[in-house]
């Protein structure tokens, strides 16, 4: 299949304007007669969703969670950008959009990031008018930080937790057309399959959570704003729940995957501490901007602190290597997500790792403390800083903080045309569960910005030029198509009950996640990738002939939700090591150890491997077929990305 | 290896926990034992132990919500030994850690007790009448799109920051379970209050209110008799002013009502 990404003509700065005129638009009095379907309240979810209710569709909005203000995005802290230039320090719509480029190593689409960088500004007024208490200046204005290696300050916050302030922000919207009747909200429903007629997605098949009813539901078109799969990993900053199921169910239906391996392992987590670590925690990147990184010289030191016999305090400054500000002058500790992550995986693999399993390097606020006192601190990080110590059970005012890095985001997704949708028709893909925006590596704050993005101001128009060219003829569930997808949700239910073997889901679960880690996370070789196939599909036999799950699928049963999320983590787990495999070359996230400049830099080969990797389905244990969408860059020159 | 700690010992627990199949089904209290528990391991974490080997052996796991298991989600949502979120003051029980606890402890594991909050199996309660509370006014009516530059409204950083705080509700539930009244309005107090204090909010002020008030009422949770276990046992500290700009709203609205219907 020829990918068509439908990249508007014309200069990249019109582009949007233009497409925005030239969708087809829906009749007013019209709007009422389309269905449109939002799985995934989440922000890119809860925002498309009250958006288009706003519009005059009929909205039907569906989560596993209890409550639509639960999702994932909640637990985002740092912030979200915005090229509003507030701080007249030089940003503007072309910087976000070319820093976002290069932070993301070449491999994004030009036209989808610049018109980000453009909506990003209505985002900030949009949240504002909600009521969204974003961090202030003492004259009253926007306050703003710079985050994560930008060289201005244009990330927007609401202390360490403005994700949940965007997100109560998008459910108090949403929460305001469900009582309009314009929204219908499904809670505690998963989606366990799409439904497609004539080619054409027209609805879902879900199960409730708390009575096990499998149901069907139809419309003319389904948004699915689902979220990353980072807990393919087991360990990751993700909410526990957090899943590939809704994309990978869609993926079988013929929706492409693009650059599954791009994923993204922040460096300052919390480290593992033992066999029964169920998640990471994020220590937010904010914190690099004033702590600084580092490990002790010597292997022989690093020993000793580790085995208790010295504690870091009690080295000298002659004795520590700050090696981000050694290797990076320019940009010392505030270095892209990736280059830390691996920097700092570099000086455990020396054996100058701390922590009593040598995972970990220090994180040490000593100095900014000793400058401007420990009140300023707290004020800045207070409330990081009381988390980790009630985790830790450690005091980040008096020792430096351990941290090592995490899966944290996923760039990968389900790919989509400039329209957001994917290849098919009349199904979409919003933030996080699409590839679109942030190529090989995301920017800190980035994300946030795409969710909203992406709901606010980029469905509600792509979607209506697809409806437009739908009759508004209503879509009955009454279809064969829907009994059939019905009638395989609830088959796989039953193999999954029906098995009775020895393990659970989460034994499965971790190996899978070991798999990933050691094979396909910070650093990937060919060998070692094969060897992850290999191991990958052993374990999918296994999982199939012995987890255990009790119980039935007629009652709330959350060891049977578990089950058939790991089930398709396993397989895209395989999709993960194939892309990983099939990219030879290094780019942001996605580090080959072959493919490395002197200094140890992730080499790019932007002959062979611009493109974004589309995999097609292909079938029940067949290879997947590769499809390449090939990326031109006319606005920004592509370059060895430097952070000296 | 523990992680901070080399030293403690594992823990063995009897734990009784709140045993429901369904809404409709009597529950019971049944008696577990857990081995070998690491003081490092979250609350959450010691329950994964348990249902782990609950499903090795053939059994049911206990049902219970969680997601973030980083406090801010407000998924999680136990009665540990009779309070909510257990006993470290300010936190959720997803952050609660085991090294609260010592070796030989029985702790008690049971829902949230509210007629407002049924169960739906074992210690997972349905909480969705939270949501119909802020679908009764908890917003700013304004569409997407249209909206002016953020900075055309200053707000003094100190009537933000209030807002703010007021705004760091997770929606939880604790303090109903705190309550023997089983009221809600520190939950309404909050979003009530945030909208109250910026200049967005103004123009729904009252009916916002009274709506949000009449809501909770309809739902069935009790009256407010000022005792404030609701506070005390917040896992992220709204404070009790906030019901005190909850009751002077709500009277200035009666006073001088918008509300025409
Ligand atoms: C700890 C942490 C901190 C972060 N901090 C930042 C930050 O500071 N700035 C930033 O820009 N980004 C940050 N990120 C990333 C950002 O939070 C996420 O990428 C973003 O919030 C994803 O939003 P989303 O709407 O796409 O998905 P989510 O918020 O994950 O929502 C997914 C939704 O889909 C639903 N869902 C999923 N599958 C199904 C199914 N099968 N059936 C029914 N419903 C389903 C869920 O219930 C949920 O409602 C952070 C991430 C983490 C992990
Ligand atoms: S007020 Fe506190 S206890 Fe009540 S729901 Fe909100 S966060 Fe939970
Ligand atoms: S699991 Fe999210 S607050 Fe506890």
């Amino acid at each position: 299949m020829q990918l068509d990404s439908k990249i508007p003509e014309g200069p990249l700065a019109e582009k949007w304007e233009k497409h925005k005129f030239n969708v087809k638009l829906v009749n007013p009095a019209n709007k009422r007669k389309y269905d449109v379907i939002v799985v995934g309240t989440g922000l890119a979810g809860g925002a498309a969703a009250a958006s288009l209710a706003e519009l005059g569709y009929n909205v039907k909005a569906f989560t596993y969670h209890d409550s639509p203000r639960r999702a994932h995005s909640i637990a985002a802290q740092g912030g979200i950008n915005a090229a509003k230039n507030y701080q007249n320090d030089g940003d503007s719509v072309f910087r976000l959009f070319y820093d976002t480029v290069k932070g993301g190593d070449y491999r994004a689409r030009e036209a989808n990031v610049y018109r980000l960088a453009q909506v990003s500004v209505n985002i900030i007024d949009q949240c504002v008018a909600q009521g969204v208490p974003f961090a202030r200046e003492y004259g009253g204005l926007l306050a703003n930080r710079s985050f994560g290696g930008a060289q201005v300050s244009r990330t927007f916050y609401a202390r360490g937790q403005t994700g949940q302030q965007l997100l109560l922000g998008a459910y108090s919207a949403l929460s305001r057309q469900i009582a309009y009747g314009k929204v219908k909200m499904y809670t505690r429903s998963e989606m366990l399959d799409v439904v497609i007629i004539d080619g054409q997605a027209r609805g879902i098949v879900t199960r409730n959570l708390v009575t096990g009813e499998v149901e069907t539901h139809s419309a003319h078109a389904v948004v699915l704003a689902t979220g990353g799969y980072g807990n393919v990993f087991y360990l990751s900053t993700n909410a526990m729940y957090c899943n590939v199921t809704a994309a990978w169910r869609a993926h079988k239906k013929g929706a492409f995957f693009a650059n599954p391996c791009f994923t993204q392992i922040h460096p300052t987590c919390i480290p593992v501490s033992g066999d029964y670590q169920s998640k990471l925690t994020l220590m937010s990147e904010s914190l690099r901007n004033d702590g600084r990184v580092w490990v002790p010289k010597t292997v022989e030191m690093a020993e000793r602190v580790r085995k208790g016999e010295i504690k870091p305090q009690d080295i000298a400054e002659d004795d520590r290597d700050y090696f981000l500000e050694r290797k990076y002058p320019a940009f010392g500790n505030l270095v892209p997500r990736d280059v830390a992550s691996r920097n700092a995986k570099m000086m455990c693999d020396e054996g100058r790792g701390v922590g009593s399993t040598g995972l970990a390097v220090y994180l040490d606020f000593s100095e900014i403390i000793k400058r401007t006192g420990a009140d300023a601190v707290s004020q800045k990080y207070g409330n990081l800083f009381a988390m980790y110590e009630k985790i830790t059970d450690e005091d980040p005012y008096k020792q430096p903080m351990r941290i090592y890095p995490a899966v944290h985001y996923t760039m990968g997704g389900l790919w989509v045309d400039y329209n957001l949708q994917t290849t098919v028709p009349g199904l979409y893909a919003t933030g996080e569960c699409n590839f679109s925006d942030h190529g090989a590596n995301r920017l800190g704050a980035s994300a946030l910005m795409q969710g909203l993005a992406d709901g606010y101001f980029v469905i509600p128009y792509t979607i209506g030029d697809y409806l437009a060219q739908t009759p508004p003829k209503p879509v009955n569930v009454d279809h064969p198509a829907f009994a059939e997808a019905k009638a395989g949700v609830q088959a796989r239910t039953e193999q999954l009950l029906n098995i009775k073997g020895n393990r659970t889901p989460d034994d499965f679960h971790k190996i899978l996640g070991h798999i990933m880690w050691e094979y396909c996370g910070m650093a990937r070789t060919a060998e070692g990738l094969k060897y992850a196939k290999a191991e990958i599909q052993k374990l999918k036999k296994e999982f199939w002939s012995d987890v255990k799950v009790v119980g039935s699928g007629e009652e709330m049963n959350q060891a049977l939700e578990k089950a058939g999320r790991v089930a398709d983590f396993i397989e895209l787990g395989e999709l993960m090591v194939d892309d990983a495999l099939n990219r030879n070359e290094s780019c942001g996230g996605h580090f080959r150890e072959e493919y490395q400049t002197p200094e140890g830099e992730a080499l790019r080969d932007d002959e062979n491997y611009a493109y974004v990797a589309a995999w097609e389905y292909q079938g029940e244990n067949q290879p997947e077929k590769l499809n390449k969408e090939e990326l031109t860059f006319e606005n920004v020159k592509l370059t060895q990305r430097s952070y000296k | 290896m523990a992680g901070s700690n080399p030293n403690a010992k594992p823990m063995n627990l009897t734990l009784k926990v709140w045993r429901q199949p369904n809404r409709q089904a009597q529950g019971k209290i049944v008696d577990y034992q857990v081995k070998d528990i690491s003081p490092d391991m979250s609350f959450l974490e010691m329950l994964d132990v348990l249902n782990e080997d609950l499903l090795r052996g053939g059994q049911d796991p206990v049902a219970f919500d969680h997601d973030c298991r980083e406090g801010i989600c407000g998924s999680c949502d136990l009665f540990i030994n009779g309070r909510s979120h257990g006993p470290e003051k300010g936190t959720t029980t997803c952050q609660l850690h085991m090294r609260k606890f010592s070796d030989g402890d029985t702790i008690t594991i049971e829902p949230w007790r509210a007629s407002s909050f049924p169960v739906n199996k074992d210690l997972s309660v349905d909480r969705s009448a939270f949501d119909r509370i802020i679908q009764a006014g908890g917003y700013v009516s304004v569409n997407t799109g249209g909206a002016p530059d953020g900075n055309e409204i200053p707000i003094p950083k100190e009537i933000s920051d209030r807002a703010f705080e007021a705004a760091t509700c997770i929606g939880c539930g604790a303090c109903v379970a705190a309550c023997k009244n089983a009221s809600a309005m520190l939950f309404v107090s909050a979003k009530v209050s945030q909208l109250a204090l910026l200049p967005q909010g103004q123009v729904e002020r009252k009916t916002r209110v009274e709506n949000m008030v009449a809501q909770m009422d309809k739902e069935g949770f009790g009256a407010c008799t000022n005792i404030g276990s609701c506070a005390a046992e917040c896992p992220v500290g709204i404070s009790l002013e906030n019901i005190a700009i909850l009751n002077r709203e709500f009277l200035a609205a009666k006073a001088s009502s918008n509300n025409l219907a």
